[in-house]
């Protein structure tokens, strides 16, 4: 186990920052263009994940385990999160039979 | 700190007296009980203390705002009565949601760590999701929930990886210690830093719904429950900008010049945003949102401008605000259930004569939103208004900002002359209880106190 830092840090630091960069845009681009509640649910997932890679490759790169242990927060909630939401996204399937977010626009000024 | 623990402990607690067959003793239970943990946080005053291996701080200024939202709480709480009325509603746990959440924004105004800021944050917004959606049946709160859940979520990434790239750039999480580092010894300060400031300030912005990022709020406020909406617009609003004048303020303040430009912008986009938008608004619930992104605005002022007065005014304007907030709020609630959902304008028409009580509060919470003076939000806004002009610079700000109050009259005006000039028709007299009657009294008194003697609360930071 102690050489996984020594692991992580054979790959340059930048390459973490622009791979955890490109996954979080990604995340974005897809939470901006998708209809489907569960697909755009999936992106912003794909969003707290880049940050959970970045967050280990530079606790690694600190020696700190402070990033390590943030990650583990960042887990739970994501997971209390995806409870909440998918119990809304299948509230709403009951009531409309589907989960595309255009049909959902009652509220309009 | 007491605070915490005994309000996590009560929530259980609360559970598990959902099992009760009587759902009449819930609520006088719950408003115990955080009169409980209002009074216990007072201890707390002049005691600044450090708790988990320096993750939280309680000093005066967590003790205050825990005050203030405490309060606001049990005093939203009377206006539940159509769940205890309703047999099939799920009364303890969303009175236990309520208490959880609190738990999260007294985190929010206490942190030490960024942990703690998204911990804090994320426990009022997974709270805040599903009571957006707690009318089950109706698409306009379906939508609601989806709306916030989906946005909040997005905005939580962003602001987690700015808090990343700012852990990236200073190396610890622990705000003393990036304030510490976030200039070099070059004079300079790191863009891996500059960059994870933004993205952190837009993702809190998103939080207290300031402009740019305030497109949620009007269409989630509209859709939720109008007891849930109220506590949105005072506890979860009050909490987040608390915690952005800390983070900013009390932490950033010596990198100023890197975050100043965005921060002003922000603050004059929300207060243009907030009241025009509300100018053109149909109905009052949605009214009443765009106020308050507007006193979003107004509260951010501080922020830009912050000196020794600043965390007075916050207070002072965050204490009015929530008290008119919480009176117009409930008299909006108690009309929309008699109107049967309606909340637009006309749903107020003659209550100066059917409701004589009701139309007298709502006048006084409109006029203290809007800042006329004799109600404590004339002082909230002169206090504001003041500590920015003390920082010098900004006074164009300030008329902006008084230009833009002066805007805000005429829409809160639009509910009173509606009450007051317009016949009743087929409006009829609105039942409200006892209980709910007796917090608008008190809300109502306590903003023409603070009105009168605003130097009661004013300088005690």
């Amino acid at each position: 186990m102690n050489q996984i830092p020594e692991i992580i840090r054979t790959i340059p630091l930048e390459y973490y920052l622009f791979f955890s960069t490109a996954l979080f845009v990604i995340g974005i681009i897809g939470v901006l263009t998708r209809r489907n509640a569960i697909i755009i649910f999936m992106c912003v997932e794909l969003m707290l994940n880049a940050v959970n890679i970045l967050l280990v490759a530079l606790s690694a790169y600190r020696s700190d385990p402070n990033g390590q242990i943030f990650v583990f927060f960042i887990m739970a909630v994501a997971a209390a999160e995806v409870c909440v939401g998918l119990a809304i996204i299948v509230m709403i399937y009951r009531n409309i039979r589907s989960t595309d977010v255009h049909l959902l626009n009652h509220l309009k000024w | 700190m007491t605070s915490i623990i005994l309000l996590s402990v009560l929530g259980i607690i609360n559970l598990f007296l959902g099992f009760l067959k009587s759902k009449r003793i819930l609520l006088p239970l719950v408003m115990l009980f955080l009169a409980v943990v209002f009074g216990v946080n007072l201890l707390d005053w002049n005691n600044t203390q450090t708790y988990f291996s320096n993750m939280l701080t309680i000093d005066n200024y967590a003790v205050a705002f825990t005050g203030i939202m405490t309060l606001t709480t049990l005093l939203i709480l009377p206006f539940s009565q159509n769940y205890i009325d309703a047999e099939d509603e799920n009364l303890a746990e969303y009175y236990s949601i309520l208490l959880f959440s609190l738990v999260g924004a007294i985190m929010m105004v206490a942190f030490e760590n960024m942990i703690m800021l998204f911990i804090g944050v994320e426990i009022v917004s997974i709270a805040m999701y599903v009571l957006a959606g707690s009318n089950k049946h109706s698409l306009r709160s379906n939508e609601a929930a989806l709306k916030y859940f989906l946005m909040g979520s997005f905005f939580t990434g962003v602001m987690l990886f700015g808090i990343v790239l700012l852990y990236g750039a200073t190396g610890t999480f622990d705000i003393t210690e990036i304030g510490a580092a976030q200039v070099g010894a070059d004079g300079t300060t790191n863009t891996m830093f500059v960059m994870g400031l933004l993205i952190t300030i837009i993702g809190i912005s998103f939080k207290i719904s300031a402009a740019p990022f305030h497109f949620w709020a009007p269409d989630v406020y509209e859709g939720t429950p109008t007891l849930f909406t109220t506590f949105m617009a005072t506890v979860v609003k009050t909490a987040g900008v608390a915690a952005f004048y800390k983070l900013m303020a009390g932490a950033f303040d010596a990198s100023l010049a890197s975050w100043f430009p965005t921060m002003i912008a922000i603050t004059v986009l929300t207060l243009v945003v907030g009241n025009i938008g509300a100018v053109m608004q149909p109905s009052v619930k949605r009214m009443l949102a765009y106020s308050s992104i507007s006193h979003a605005g107004y509260l951010l002022m501080t922020l830009v401008s912050f000196n020794d007065f600043s965390e007075n005014a916050l207070f002072f304007y965050s204490l009015s605000y929530a008290l008119a907030s919480v009176a117009s709020f409930g008299v909006l609630k108690l009309v929309e259930e008699e109107r049967g959902g309606n909340h637009s304008f006309a749903a107020f028409n003659g209550l100066g004569k059917t409701n004589p009580l009701l139309a007298f509060v709502m006048t006084v919470s409109m006029l203290s939103l809007g800042g006329i003076p004799l109600t404590a939000g004339f002082f909230g806004k002169f206090f504001v208004f003041s500590s920015v002009i003390a920082a010098g610079n900004l006074v164009w700000l300030v008329a902006l900002a008084v230009v833009l109050a002066a805007i805000g009259i005429y829409y809160y005006f639009k509910v009173v002359i509606a009450m007051y000039l317009q016949p009743a028709g087929e409006n009829t007299k609105v039942s409200a209880s006892g209980f709910a009657i007796a917090v608008l009294v008190i809300c109502t008194v306590l903003t023409i106190l603070f009105g009168l003697a605003p130097g009661l609360v004013s300088h005690m930071l």
